[in-house]
C-alpha cells in the first residue's frame, strides 16, 4: 500500500516516517514510534484510554490517522516526567492511589493534565464531568478525583 | 517459631503501592506493548449467526492476499488442539465438546471460525473480509424460560434438551415450615446478564523455539499455571518445556481466570509456523467473545413468622451457561445455591438449580460470580418480608442474624461460616447514617411528595477461594521467599494480580517479619518459569490463601537465618530479635548481626553452624482448612423523581469487615471498585440479546459501564473479625462492594417507592423502568 511521509514532534523529539495512509495515531504512537505508554482500549473514541495531547489538545488517538497529525506537536504519557520528576498529576495518582490495573491511567492522566489547564482549581464535579470521556473500571472514580484534587493543589504551588 | 518478630511496622499501613511509578509514566508492558523479532499478526474471523450450520469456509482469496502467511479453519485443527476445557465436576453435568474453531455448527454469534496470520495486523484484518462462510441458519435458542420447555430448539442433539445440569437441596422440613408459616412473599428475580469489560483487552503472543522445544506464552490471565498445564494437555507438549507469563494485566474481574480458543489457537499458529505470532482482541470481540457474567431467573418464596422469623426458604434457579462451558461455567451458579441462606440463620432451605443452555456466549466468573445473585435474592426477598409484616428492614435483619458466639456457624446449604459478627457491621453502619433519624426524614419528605429512599444490605459472602475440595483445580497457594547473597529478599508467588496489588500488601508482610525495609523486597508473580506452581488470583483469594502460603514460607527461612545468626552472635536462637536490619539478643542492640551479613553468611557456607545448610530459600504450599466468609453492611440513600423515574443518588455507606487487614489503602480501593460495579449492575449495565441472538449491547455506545460522573463519593468503614482459617485472619475483599452494593441500591429505590405500592424493580434501573414500576404499582 502507498505511504506517505509524515513529519512530527512526540514528547520534544522530532520524527520522520514514511506511513500507510490508514494508519490509526494511536499505531503510529505505538508500534512506529515505540512509544507504548499509550493504550488502545475500544477503538471507537469511548474509552479515553488512548488520549493523548495533539497541538495542545486531549485526542483520542484511536480515531484519528497519523496523517492526520503530520506536522503535530505531541505529548504522550512518556512525555510528562521531566528530570526524573513525576508530574504533579502522575505523583497525585500514586499518592492518592488513582488506580489500580493501570491501563486507563496513561490516559486518565492525560485527560487531567487537559483538565488543569483549563480550570486549574476545578471542584469534584468539575474534575468528574472532564474525565468522563475516560472510563475506569477499577476504582470507582473517588481516588482519582482525589489524585488530580492533588495535582491542582500542587500544580498552584 | 524460635524468635520474636520486631514491631509491627507496615502491617496495617496505608503504604503507597510499588507498582505505580511504572504504571503512572506509561513504562509497564502489557500484552500488546510486548514485540518480538519476526512477531506475526493473527485476528479470527468469527460467527454472524447465533446457531447455524456451517456449509462451507473458502480461504483461497485471503491466504493469496500478500502479507497472509496462514489460514486455519476448525478443520485443520482437529486432533491438533484439544478441546476447550471446562474444569467443574457436578454429577450428572453436560459438557459438550468446545473446539478451538468451530467445525460444522457455531452456537453463539462471535465463535470463532477461522484465524489468519499476516505479518501486519492491518493485513491480517484484511484478509477476514475475504473468507466467505455460507451458513445454513437454525432456530435459536436465547430466552432462558424457553429454553427449558419441552418444545424448544435443542442446541445439543446428543443432550436431548438444553439443561446442562440440575442440582437440588432439600434441608430441614421446608414443607412443614411453609405449612406453618404465618407469610409467605414470593418473587421472581431477573438477575440480567452483564459483560465485565476489563480496560485492557484480551491478548496473547506465543513464541515456540525449536531447537529447545520450548513454547512461551504471554497471556491477559489470572491464571498463568493454569494455562500452562492446560495449553500442553491441548497442544501435547511437555508441561516442563511451556512457559506462561502473565505480564502486566489490565484487570480481569473474572473475565481473564479462563482458558480461551484464541489462546490455544495462537499457541499452536506459533508451534506450526516457528514464528512469534500475536493477537489483541478488539473491544468489540471482547464484548462478543471474552465471557460474560450473571444471567439467572431466580423464583423464590420465603416463609416467615409474625415477629419477623425467617422459617424457610424455597428457591428454583435458572442459571444461563451459554453456548459452551468455559473453563467454570457451571460453578458460578453453585456459589449462588450455596450462599442463598446470607447473613440469616434458615435452617429449612429446598433449591432447585438448573443450567441452561443458550445460544450466547458463556456466562463464568465476573467479581462477585454467583454470590452478587444471591445475595440479591436473599436481600430483596428479607426486605419483601419486612414490606409484608410492616417491619422496620433494620428490626428483620437482627431478628435473623447468629449471634457471634455461634461461630464457625454450619449452614443448611452445607458450607460452615468461619467467623462473624453481623451486629456489630450492622450497628456501625446504621450509626454512621443515623439511621433512626434518616427514617424521619424520609417521613417528612414524603409529606411533601418527595421520596427518600433508604437502602439496607447486610451480606455474607464465600471467598479466599480454597480449599482444594471446594475449587476446580484446586484451591492451595504457593510462595517461595529466597533471600539472595546480597540480603535482598526475592518474593515468588503463584497468584497473579492483575491491579490488586499485591507486590505491594506482600512486600509489607515480609519486611515486617524480618525487621527489613520494604526497598529490599521485591515481588515477582505471573510467570510460571519462576514460580512454577500456583493457583492465581481470583475468588478474592490472593491474600488469603496466597498471603498466608508466603507467611510461612517467610517464617521458615527466618528460622534458618536464626540459627545462623545465633551461631554468628555465639546467642540462644530463642532470645533473637529481627529489627531494622539487624538480628541481635533481645536487650542488646549494640552486638548485632545484620540481616545482610547473615545472608552472606549462609551463602558463603564456611562458618554455618553443623547440619545447616547453605542457602535460604523455602517454598510453601498453603492449604487452608476452610473458605473465608466476608460479610459486612453497606447503606445507600436515594431520592427518586418519580415523574421522570430518576435517581439521585445521595449517599453511599460501606462498612465491610474482611478480617485483618494489610494495606488499609488498597482494601478502600477494592471497595470503591467493588461498589462502582454493582451500582453498574444496579443502575446501567445490562448485556441485551435480540431473539436471534444477536448481541445488541456491543460497544461502549450501547452497553453502559459507570462513568466519573454516574458514582458518588463513597464513605467505606470497616469492622475486623479475623478469619481462623489462616495465619494471617485476613478474609478477602475484592468481590465484597460488588456483592452487596446492587441489592443494597434495589432496596433504596424499592424503599423510596414504597408509598405507590412497589415491591421490585429489575435491573438495571434505568429511569424508564422507574417509572414504569411506578405505572404498574398504581
Amino acid at each position: 500500500m502507498a505511504t506517505t511521509q509524515i513529519n512530527t514532534t512526540i514528547n520534544g523529539e522530532d520524527y520522520t516516517h514514511e506511513v500507510e495512509p490508514r494508519l490509526l495515531l494511536v499505531h503510529y504512537l505505538r508500534e512506529v514510534a515505540g512509544l507504548t505508554g499509550t493504550h488502545v482500549g475500544c477503538e471507537t473514541s469511548l474509552c479515553g484510554a488512548c488520549t493523548a495531547i495533539v497541538d495542545g489538545q486531549a485526542v483520542k488517538t484511536c480515531t484519528m490517522l497519523a496523517v492526520q497529525a503530520d506536522g503535530a506537536d505531541i505529548t504522550t504519557i512518556e512525555g510528562l516526567a521531566q528530570d526524573g520528576e513525576l508530574h504533579p498529576i502522575q505523583e497525585g495518582f500514586w499518592e492518592r492511589h488513582g488506580l489500580q490495573c493501570g491501563f486507563c491511567t496513561p490516559g486518565m492522566i492525560v485527560a487531567a493534565h487537559q483538565l488543569l489547564e483549563r480550570n486549574p482549581s476545578p471542584t469534584e464535579e468539575e474534575i468528574r464531568h472532564g474525565l468522563e470521556g475516560n472510563f475506569c473500571r477499577c476504582t470507582g472514580y473517588q481516588h482519582i478525583v482525589d489524585a488530580v484534587q492533588y495535582a491542582a493543589e500542587k500544580m498552584q504551588g | 517459631m524460635a524468635t520474636m518478630a520486631g514491631p509491627s511496622r507496615l502491617i496495617g499501613a496505608p503504604i503507597k503501592r510499588r507498582e505505580d511509578p511504572r504504571l503512572v509514566q506509561g513504562l509497564s508492558h502489557y500484552v500488546d506493548d510486548i514485540k518480538l523479532v519476526n512477531m506475526h499478526h493473527c485476528t479470527f474471523l468469527r460467527s454472524d449467526y447465533a446457531h447455524a450450520d456451517i456449509k462451507s469456509i473458502d480461504t483461497e482469496a485471503a491466504e493469496n492476499l500478500s502479507g497472509v502467511v496462514k489460514v486455519i479453519t476448525g478443520v485443520d485443527i482437529q486432533g491438533k488442539v484439544g478441546s476447550i476445557p471446562c474444569a467443574a465436576e457436578i454429577e450428572g453435568l453436560k459438557v459438550p465438546d468446545h473446539p478451538a474453531l468451530a467445525v460444522d455448527r457455531v452456537r453463539f454469534v462471535g465463535e470463532p471460525i477461522a484465524a489468519v496470520v499476516a505479518t501486519d495486523p492491518y493485513v491480517a484484518r484484511d484478509a477476514l473480509d475475504l473468507i466467505e462462510v455460507e451458513y445454513d441458519e437454525l432456530p435459536t435458542v436465547v430466552d432462558l424460560d424457553d429454553a427449558i420447555e419441552s418444545d424448544s430448539t435443542v442446541i445439543y442433539d446428543e443432550f436431548g434438551d438444553n439443561i446442562a445440569f440440575t442440582m437440588p437441596l432439600d434441608a430441614g422440613d421446608v414443607d412443614a415450615a411453609f405449612a406453618e408459616a404465618d407469610h409467605v412473599v414470593s418473587q421472581r428475580f431477573v438477575n440480567q446478564r452483564l459483560i465485565p469489560n476489563s480496560i485492557e483487552p484480551r491478548g496473547v503472543l506465543a513464541e515456540y523455539l525449536p531447537g529447545e522445544g520450548t513454547l512461551t506464552v504471554w497471556s491477559s490471565t489470572q491464571v498463568p499455571h493454569h494455562l500452562k498445564t492446560i495449553l500442553s494437555l491441548l497442544l501435547d507438549l511437555p508441561e516442563q518445556l511451556v512457559r506462561v507469563i502473565a505480564p502486566e494485566v489490565g484487570g480481569g474481574f473474572g473475565s481473564k481466570l479462563n482458558v480461551y480458543p484464541e489462546e490455544a489457537v495462537v499457541a499452536y499458529l506459533a508451534t506450526e509456523l516457528r514464528k512469534p505470532v500475536k493477537w489483541i482482541e478488539k473491544r468489540s470481540e471482547g464484548f462478543t467473545t471474552t465471557i460474560h457474567g450473571r444471567d439467572q431467573v431466580d423464583y423464590v418464596d420465603m416463609a416467615v413468622k409474625n415477629d419477623g422469623t425467617i422459617t424457610a426458604l424455597r428457591a428454583k434457579l435458572l442459571a444461563n451457561m451459554g453456548a459452551y462451558h468455559q473453563l467454570l461455567t457451571p460453578i458460578i451458579p453453585v456459589l449462588t445455591y450455596l450462599m442463598m441462606p446470607g447473613a440469616y440463620k434458615i435452617s429449612n432451605i429446598k433449591l432447585e438449580l438448573i443450567g441452561v443452555f443458550t445460544n450466547k456466549m458463556a456466562t463464568d466468573a465476573y467479581r462477585g460470580a454467583g454470590r452478587p445473585e444471591a445475595t440479591h435474592i436473599i436481600e430483596r426477598m428479607v426486605d419483601l418480608a419486612a414490606q409484608k409484616l410492616g417491619m422496620d428492614p433494620k428490626e428483620i435483619r437482627f431478628k435473623n442474624f447468629p449471634q457471634p458466639d455461634e461461630f464457625p456457624l454450619e449452614m443448611a446449604t452445607g458450607v460452615t461460616y468461619d467467623s462473624g459478627n453481623y451486629q456489630m457491621s450492622f450497628n456501625k453502619a446504621l450509626d454512621t447514617v443515623d439511621y433512626a433519624n434518616l427514617r424521619t426524614r424520609q417521613a417528612e419528605l414524603r409529606s411533601q411528595g418527595r421520596y427518600l429512599g433508604i437502602g439496607v444490605a447486610t451480606y455474607a459472602e464465600i471467598c479466599g477461594m480454597g480449599p482444594s475440595v471446594g475449587v476446580a483445580g484446586g484451591g492451595w497457594e504457593s510462595s517461595t521467599v529466597r533471600i539472595e547473597r546480597t540480603g535482598k529478599v526475592t518474593v515468588l508467588t503463584g497468584v497473579s494480580p492483575h491491579g490488586q496489588g499485591q507486590e505491594t500488601s506482600f512486600a509489607q508482610i515480609v519486611a515486617d517479619e524480618y525487621g527489613i525495609s520494604i526497598d529490599d523486597i521485591v515481588v515477582i508473580h505471573g510467570d510460571t518459569g519462576r514460580q512454577p506452581q500456583g493457583i492465581g488470583t481470583f475468588g478474592s483469594r490472593a491474600t488469603a490463601v496466597g498471603g498466608a502460603a508466603l507467611i510461612i514460607a517467610t517464617q521458615q527461612v527466618k528460622e534458618k537465618m536464626a540459627q545462623i545468626a545465633a551461631h554468628m552472635l555465639e546467642a540462644n536462637v530463642d532470645d533473637l530479635v529481627f529489627e531494622d536490619g539487624n538480628i541481635f539478643v533481645q536487650g542488646s542492640p549494640d552486638s548485632a548481626v545484620t540481616f545482610a551479613d547473615v545472608a552472606a553468611t549462609a551463602h558463603v557456607a564456611v562458618n554455618l553452624p553443623p547440619d545447616v545448610e547453605p542457602g535460604l530459600e523455602a517454598t510453601h504450599f498453603f492449604e487452608p482448612s476452610n473458605f473465608t466468609y466476608p460479610f459486612g453492611a453497606h447503606i445507600s440513600i436515594v431520592e427518586v423523581d418519580p415523574e421522570t423515574g430518576e435517581i439521585d443518588l445521595q449517599r453511599y455507606v460501606a462498612v465491610d469487615d474482611c478480617g485483618n487487614i494489610i494495606n488499609p489503602l488498597l482494601v478502600d480501593g477494592q471497595v470503591h471498585g467493588g461498589i462502582a460495579q454493582g451500582l453498574g449492575q444496579a443502575m446501567y449495565e445490562g448485556a441485551v440479546y435480540d431473539e436471534n441472538g444477536q448481541l445488541l449491547t456491543g460497544s461502549f455506545m450501547d452497553y453502559a459501564i459507570p462513568k466519573a460522573t454516574q458514582v458518588p463519593r463513597f464513605e467505606t468503614e470497616h469492622t475486623t473479625t479475623p478469619s481462623p482459617v489462616n495465619p494471617l485472619g485476613v478474609k478477602g475483599v475484592g468481590e465484597a462492594g460488588t456483592i452487596a452494593s446492587s441489592p443494597c441500591l434495589v432496596n433504596a429505590v424499592v424503599d423510596a417507592l414504597s408509598p405507590f405500592g412497589v415491591t421490585d424493580i429489575d435491573m438495571p434501573m434505568t429511569p424508564n423502568r422507574v417509572w414504569q414500576a411506578i405505572q404498574d404499582a398504581q
